[in-house]
């Protein structure tokens, strides 16, 4: 601080080195502020990540792929694998077919209907899981609501099988998903001008016309988005198909309970989850070249 | 109304009134617009001016009156059905297409055959200047070729009338002036009925036919630019056209009012009404350099207040005798500027009696809102 009071060449060389210092300060100010967070992730997502690699890689304490082989080579794992695909894929089209008429309507209807649309979607968000997977499971039960119904409507003799099977998984699951479809796919049309309706409108579009040449491909992005969210979630979903399927339908995530609960194989479950979390980056991989992440996150 | 030989049609807007909830945005409007005719909508923002477009384009269903374009009552035509241009003040270019599948939006969804197509994109964007442009994407372009891509998209199927809602107002003033010029040729070129909204009244006294000038919903005066520039029908189409400033005068007879203590000629005949008003627009108003002999000038004394240096121009804040402030504008050349006088200084300004403008009290209207 001395220099500051000599003449010329020490105040002229004061400006630049106060504000690398401010900066460099700056920077660990910043530093600071980021610790907390930092460490809950190392210690709660790394570590336990980086154990978890380890483990798929050990039998008995030594290196081996042997987990690997087996989950690659097994007939069962494969099924899994092929299933919560399935599972996947289908849940998110009825998400979407679902979805999107209820974010166009929210998106070209007067605000307050807009806004009750977005309430229906949303408030059972709020709402655990497992109650919800319970709902479902009374509902569609042999002596459930629905089978009544449709035995008194007379469409069909006996109780449909519902519920503890796939159908039912299904079921439970969109219905649990549909929020991450409608969110952005909403938060998409939501930014398409309406000035591009009125436009096509004046320049002869017909109302189907603009729908499918100007606003569903400007709602694509949307689309790219809520059907990435849907379905990785659902690869990961674990309550809804153990309560849903009935112990028939299994899942990857099941496959890893199972292999710790049942035959206490940390080694093998490991595997499954790496297995499961490779093809998860994949994805995310492989759609954020086509559009950004931070849309598919909702951060934009 | 019919179609004239260049295919444009007359437009008929007759007693139109709308109301959103309990305001009367449109109150009972009609206008007769004569095919081939660029008439400008010319108003204050919320004086009406697109909604009145809107009624046209079919985007707003009038609450009473209806809208004819040619010998079609479209009332009640959905948008699509009416076959005329419209040119958005936000462009409204699709994003996701190019150029040329933006100007090819009404032919493919008019079903025109395909085989046309590529010619007749081709030629709208000839009439704009943007030849070679078909590949392009929206967001290569400036602000001035969107504006022509958009005009290319509503004239390329050749509509016989086209709606333009402030389309310039996005650019700056210099290319906003050359737009004018190149927008009031094509519309020779084309033949077209235009109709015009605009808020900038030399806009609109630069390209228009008529203008038709709208205030809370109603139209006030439909008249030719010179016509409305020279003869307003009251204080408010006074003070909104042209840079001018009113004073209350008294009528003294049929072509004489008294301003203060001075007695005003006009050449035209002064209303017969309680309130008037004198609107001297500043461009009128010239300094006595002991040239103006002629009988029909009006004298009066002033003292210079302020000189404000505008480039092009000097301003002249000038107070009269009775304390009234009234502003003249001077030429910024050498000779203009060695007129003006030091601040403070006292001087003669002269009015010729045609360009002293006598306009009655804004019209009292009975009250708009239901």
């Amino acid at each position: 601080m001395k220099e500051t009071t000599l003449p010329n060449p020490g105040l002229q060389a004061m400006p630049k080195d106060n504000s690398a210092r401010f900066q460099r300060r700056e920077h660990h100010l910043m530093l600071a502020l980021l610790m907390p967070a930092l460490l809950i992730v190392t210690l709660l997502l790394i570590v336990p990540l980086g154990w978890m690699i380890a483990q798929s890689f050990q039998v008995d304490g030594s290196f081996s792929l042997e987990h690997y082989e087996r989950v690659l080579t097994d007939g069962v794992y494969w099924r899994t694998f092929g299933l919560t695909f399935r599972i996947s894929f289908i849940v998110t089209l009825a998400a979407l077919l679902l979805g999107y008429p209820l974010a166009y309507a929210a998106t070209v209807l007067p605000r307050r209907w807009s806004l009750m649309i977005l309430a229906l979607v949303i408030v059972p968000f709020w709402t655990s899981v497992l109650v919800r997977a319970y709902a479902w499971l009374i509902l569609l039960q042999r002596s459930g609501v629905i089978n009544q119904t449709l035995m008194g409507l007379g469409l069909t003799d006996a109780p449909l099988a519902l519920v503890h099977n796939e159908f039912g998984t299904i079921v439970a699951t969109v219905h649990i998903l549909l929020p991450f479809m409608v969110l952005p796919l909403y938060a998409t049309m939501q930014k398409i001008p309406r000035d591009l309706m009125l436009a096509g409108s004046s320049l002869g579009g017909s109302p189907m016309h603009i729908f499918w040449r100007v606003f569903f491909p400007l709602s694509l992005s949307g689309v790219l988005a809520g059907m990435t969210l849907v379905f990785v979630l659902c690869l990961g979903f674990y309550i809804t198909p153990e309560l849903m399927g009935g112990g028939r339908t299994v899942m990857a995530s099941m496959l890893v309970s199972r292999n710790i609960q049942l035959y206490v194989e940390w080694g093998a479950a490991s595997a499954v989850s790496v297995v499961l979390l490779l093809m998860v980056v994949t994805i995310f991989y492989l759609v954020s070249r086509l559009v950004s992440m931070e849309r598919i996150l909702g951060v934009k | 109304m019919s179609q004239n030989d260049s295919g444009s049609v007359g437009v008929s807007i007759r007693a139109v009134s709308k109301r959103y909830g309990r305001n009367l945005v449109l109150d009972d409007v009609s206008l007769d617009i004569q095919p081939g005719e660029f008439v400008s909508l010319l108003g204050p923002s919320g004086s009406g001016k697109t909604t009145l477009l809107g009624a046209l384009g079919g985007f707003v269903m009038p609450s009473s009156g209806t809208v004819h374009i040619g010998d079609r009552d479209v009332t009640w035509m959905p948008p699509h059905k009416r076959d005329i241009g419209v040119v958005f003040q936000s462009y409204a270019l699709f994003p996701h297409m190019s150029v040329g599948d933006n100007v090819a939006f009404p032919l493919r969804a008019r079903r025109q055959p395909r085989s046309g197509w590529a010619d007749k994109v081709k030629r709208a964007l000839a009439m704009v200047e943007l030849d070679g442009y078909q590949d392009r994407s929206i967001a290569q372009l400036s602000g001035g070729q969107r504006q022509r891509v958009a005009l290319a998209r509503a004239i390329v199927f050749e509509p016989r009338l086209i709606l333009m809602d402030e389309p310039l107002s996005a650019l700056d003033k210099q290319l906003r002036e050359t737009m004018q010029i190149e927008l009031r040729q094509l519309h020779k070129k084309l033949g077209a009925t235009v109709i015009y909204v605009t808020h900038d009244q030399r806009e609109a006294l630069t390209m228009s036919d008529r203008i038709a000038i709208l205030k809370d919903g109603r139209l006030v005066q439909v008249d030719a630019p010179r016509t409305l520039y020279d003869s307003p029908r009251d204080a408010f189409v006074a003070s909104f056209i042209g840079d001018s400033t009113l004073l209350p005068v008294t009528r003294l007879d049929d072509h004489h009012v008294q301003l203060g203590s001075q007695r005003l000629a006009c050449a035209r005949a002064v209303p017969n009404e309680a309130r008037l008003y004198l609107a001297v627009q500043t461009e009128k108003l010239l300094i006595d350099t002991g040239n103006q002999l002629d009988e029909a000038y009006n004298r009066l004394e002033a003292r210079v207040r302020e000189v404000v240096y505008q480039g092009d121009s000097l301003r002249l804040f000038l107070e009269l005798g009775d304390g009234a402030t009234v502003s003249l504008r001077q030429p910024g050349h050498h000779f203009g500027q060695q007129q003006i006088p030091p601040v403070g200084a006292s001087l003669t300004v002269v009015l010729h009696s045609a360009d002293t403008v006598v306009v009655s009290d804004l019209q009292k209207r009975t009250a708009n809102a239901a």
